[in-house]
């Protein structure tokens, strides 16, 4: 993780920073000097140029006292900007101590300051300083206080979240066991913590800060006649935008250019303090070296298997060109049949599946020389498969995911999940659909699936949601079950009962599945035929009998069958396991 | 937990039910809000610097003018005498009079307040026919970093429109649209056509924040594994979106419309300024101006009791929607 400082430079560097710091610079260059430069030119009354369009002396023309619009509009830069400033730093300083306060004070009484802050809260802002205007009466200084003070309880609010995210932490009770008073702690060790989100929020609230001020002068309750700042000279320029419609427009241009200064110094500033969080598509998947030729089956397609792949890519997108995460991957699954990919996490074998069933989208990229399910030609590429298959592969093709806990809609009734292939695919009417779809509930062996066919995901247990997956599946007799590590998210029990049901559906309805696992346990229990992948290719093709036996060829395999204990395993040594950063690479051109 | 809540619910009768306590919860929070509300506006007068009657009455009013004054506004009765019969004023929609209509202060109101509504009724529908359609077309286009011109496009724009404050949006439209080219009304509340400019200066911003969110969300509902099992069904888009998207976008959607919907009640009182609306912005604007404290008071509290009964519906809304966070909240 870089520095603050380094981040600095960098983000400086950035055509965003440039900019951030050209408009930060300009801003405060005016707000301290345009008026003592421009301050007497701007007051002069020309009345032979009253409200005159661009000309060579007045570049925007003149108000309709015959005085500069350019340069009154530079003038007011520091009364616009000054003001903004000082309600925010108000704001601020009100807002930090109010949020930390129900933390020092703590109890009954904290809790009802917190409520408090939320009532506050719930009134936007301008409403509120519209209010306090009444009390403190029309001007410049009562403006600047209404708004500071209108600030207070969302700064207060954020500044009360982010505390209370710190307070609870492991120093603070040490602090506290210290004898530290909590009114120190709170400030000492406290607001440090917070301080980098403070800033970039203050920042962001002091363009507000900026275009309310302008707001309330503009409704004629800030600023008041013979000074000027922005809000004033729009309301002046609003009165008389059919003759000089630039005496509106110029200090509006100015306020949107000085609240845009503010959001980008937010930015910056944001980007700065906060650790980068880029989320990197490289690193989210383990590259391998680009390879050379296919692994696994050979050979021309099998047009009798339900699914044949041959030489099948996965690349991803990165800094140095693409890289290789599954190279040249080849394999058929017979009618009928079971067959198991096992392999440790990143060795490709989630991403063969899901391109196999289309769902692999961009920015990874997905190529094969041909492919073909249930005696339809796939085009295997990016995104999903071509709509004309839609059909076919909507009945014929059934998934299963991990985690069934995110693999049901939240917002759609379990039920209806259910039955959406029947009423996508197969052509049923709603109610068809539904009756279809608490028969496969049932089949699933989810009790009362009438009832059941109503509730929402967040009423099923887990294994109940990866039953209903399954029934989902169902709907359309398919001829192919492609399973992502179907129990691993789920209780040692109600894996059994998973696997069982799998089994059973293979049986009776002779669905050919693919599951894919790190467990090699539950694929030789399961499946005839394991496929070994290891480092984005397939390195061993074998029985599951054979496997069993020990008859496995690769070292990388016989690493992993090693690290699953038997009834035999010797208890009093260390569990087996695959040594840290081993790699078996070297030898994964052997074929398989 | 969630599986055992209608269980619970059923053997221990419906009182015990978390949406019920969640709705008894909420609605108590309403009710004190308003009471603080009620009690802050009451205040309004009292701090004002100074002799609030001789404020109002103006610096040149004589003395026998300020006691008159002083009565009229009640400032001479006890504290808590005056409290009270400021709640009675309001249970029975005797608000007083204003100073400088000499109309009774519920009737202004009631006269006014509709143009304020409409405007701000109109604007947050605008908003969300623009920004959820609009944030979900962007979501699904930039999804798993494509387009990345596009998407930085969409932040930039979506970023300078969400700065512009709706007073500026009002005066840019009226040079844009009634100085220029005159082809809409400049000001005032005359027919359909006046309606047009108002309405967009007061949706602009919060609907360029909205289309933000939305397209945020959008990528992040696109992430979930519930979309790759819609997606593994093969459906076409607008069922994918419509159907799987779309549903689970809305609570947040809900949400943070239900705070813009609050800024923009206070937005309207500049726009009205702008187009000359004759609304409560207007009037309220004037009357601070003029010490009108009764009207002031008055409207202060309808803006104030609108803004809480928004948050009240919305989130009464966000149960039906999503009951989990309902319960999550209780």
């Amino acid at each position: 993780m870089m520095k603050t400082r380094e981040r600095f430079l960098t983000v400086l560097g950035s055509p965003l920073g440039i900019l951030a710091a050209i408009a930060c610079a300009a801003l405060l260059f005016l707000a301290l000097l345009a008026p003592a430069i421009w301050g007497e030119a701007a007051a002069d009354i020309d009345t032979m140029q009253i409200s005159k369009g661009p000309s060579p002396e007045h570049v925007f023309g003149t108000d309709g006292s015959g005085r500069d619009i350019l340069l009154r509009t530079l003038v007011a830069t520091r009364l616009s900007v000054v003001m903004a400033l000082m309600a925010t730093g108000i704001g601020v300083v009100g807002g930090v101590l109010i949020g930390l306060l129900p933390l020092i004070v703590g109890g009954r009484f904290g809790r009802w300051i917190v409520v408090g802050i939320n009532i506050g809260v719930a009134f936007p802002g301008l409403l509120l300083a519209i209010a306090f205007s009444v009390i403190l009466g029309q001007s410049g200084a009562a403006a600047t206080t209404a708004i500071a003070l209108a600030m207070v309880p969302n700064y207060g609010r954020f500044t009360h979240n982010l505390a209370a995210s710190v307070w609870g932490r492991d120093f603070i009770a040490a602090a506290e066991v210290l004898g530290v008073p909590t009114w120190k702690t709170a400030f000492r060790h406290v607001l440090p913590n917070v301080r980098d989100p403070l800033l970039v929020n203050a920042a962001i609230t002091a363009g507000g800060a900026l275009v309310s001020f302008a707001g309330l002068s503009f409704l004629g309750l800030g600023i008041q006649v013979p000074e000027y700042d922005w809000g004033r000279m729009l309301n002046e320029g609003l009165t008389r935008i059919f003759v000089t419609p630039a005496a509106a427009l110029v200090p509006g241009v100015a306020i949107i250019l000085a609240g845009l200064t503010f959001v980008l110094l937010g930015e910056v500033l944001g980007k700065a303090l906060t650790p980068t969080t880029r989320r990197d598509v490289k690193s989210r998947f383990r590259r391998h070296m680009p390879s050379g030729e296919a692994s696994g089956a050979s050979g021309p397609i099998d047009t009798d298997a339900v699914l044949s792949v041959r030489n099948l890519r996965v690349a991803a997108p990165g800094d140095k060109g693409w890289g290789s995460l599954v190279h040249g991957v080849s394999f058929d699954v017979a009618r009928g049949e079971i067959v198991g990919i096992v392999g440790e996490s990143g060795s490709g074998k989630s991403l063969t599946l899901t391109s196999v069933a289309g769902l692999l989208d961009s920015p990874l990229s997905v190529a094969a020389d041909s492919a073909q399910f249930d005696g339809q030609p796939l085009t295997l590429k990016t995104g999903t498969h071509a709509s004309s298959l839609n059909h076919h592969l909507g009945q014929g093709l059934a998934m299963i995911f991990q985690d069934p806990m995110s693999s049901l809609n939240p917002a759609l009734s379990v039920g209806s999940q259910v039955a959406e292939p029947g009423v996508l695919h197969l052509g049923m009417s709603r109610s068809v659909a539904r009756s279809a779809a608490i028969e496969r509930l049932e089949s699933v062996r989810i009790s009362d699936a009438e009832r059941r066919y109503g509730q929402y995901p967040h009423e099923y247990s887990g294994g109940m949601r990866q039953r209903a997956m399954i029934a989902t599946g169902l709907m359309g007799k398919p001829a192919l079950i492609l399973a992502d590590e179907p129990t691993t998210a789920l209780d040692v029990t109600v894996q059994a009962e998973i696997l069982s049901l799998l089994r059973r559906i293979n049986r009776e309805d002779g669905t050919a599945i693919v599951l894919v696992s790190h467990d090699i346990a539950v694929v030789t229990s399961l499946c005839s035929r394991v496929l070994v992948m290891y480092g984005g290719r397939i390195v061993e093709n074998i029985g599951s009998e054979e496997l069993k036996a020990g008859h496995a060829k690769h070292p990388y395999t016989k690493a992993l069958l090693a690290t699953v204990p038997t009834m035999q395993t010797d208890r009093d040594r260390p569990m087996a396991s695959i040594p840290e950063g081993a790699d078996f690479s070297d030898t994964s051109r052997t074929p398989g | 937990m969630l599986a055992t809540t209608t269980v619970l619910a059923s053997t221990q009768g419906w009182w015990t039910h978390p949406w019920l306590i969640y709705l008894i919860r909420r609605s108590a929070y309403f009710i004190a809000s308003l009471v603080l509300l009620v009690t802050l506006s009451f205040l309004l007068v009292q701090l004002i610097p100074g002799d609030p009657a001789r404020v109002s009455a103006g610096e040149m009013a004589s003395p026998e003018v300020v006691e008159a004054r002083r009565v009229e506004l009640g400032l001479d009765r006890p504290l808590i005498i005056q409290y009270l019969s400021f709640w009675r004023g309001l249970f029975t929609a005797d608000l007083g009079v204003s100073y400088n209509s000499r109309l009774p202060v519920i009737d202004v109101i009631l006269a006014r307040a509709p143009a304020t509504l409409e405007l701000a009724l109109a604007a947050v529908a605008l908003v969300l026919v623009i920004a959820v359609p609009l944030g979900l077309a962007f979501g699904a286009l930039t999804r798993g970093e494509r387009r990345r011109g596009v998407e930085a496009g969409f932040t930039a724009v979506s970023a300078i429109l969400a700065v512009i404050p709706e007073f500026l949006a009002g005066v840019l439209l009226v040079y844009a649209f009634a100085v220029s080219s005159q082809l809409l009304p400049v000001a005032g509340r005359s027919g359909l056509s006046s309606y047009i400019l108002p309405v967009i200066a007061l949706s602009l911003g919060p609907s360029a924040a909205l289309t933000r969110i939305v397209r945020a969300e959008t990528l992040t509902v696109l992430e979930q594994g519930y979309i790759r099992t819609a997606r593994s069904k093969r459906m076409g888009p607008i069922r994918l979106y419509g159907r799987h998207v779309l549903p689970n976008l809305l609570t947040s959607t809900f949400t943070i419309g239900g705070l813009l919907l609050g800024g923009m009640i206070a937005g309207t009182v500049l726009v009205e300024n702008v187009f000359a609306w004759p609304g409560l912005g207007t009037t309220i604007v004037d009357s601070i101006q003029d010490k009108d404290y009764p009207l002031v008071q008055a409207i202060i509290i309808f803006y104030g009791a609108v803004v809480l009964l928004i948050n009240l519906v919305v989130d009464v809304l966000l149960i039906l929607l999503d009951p989990r966070t309902a319960l999550d909240k209780s």
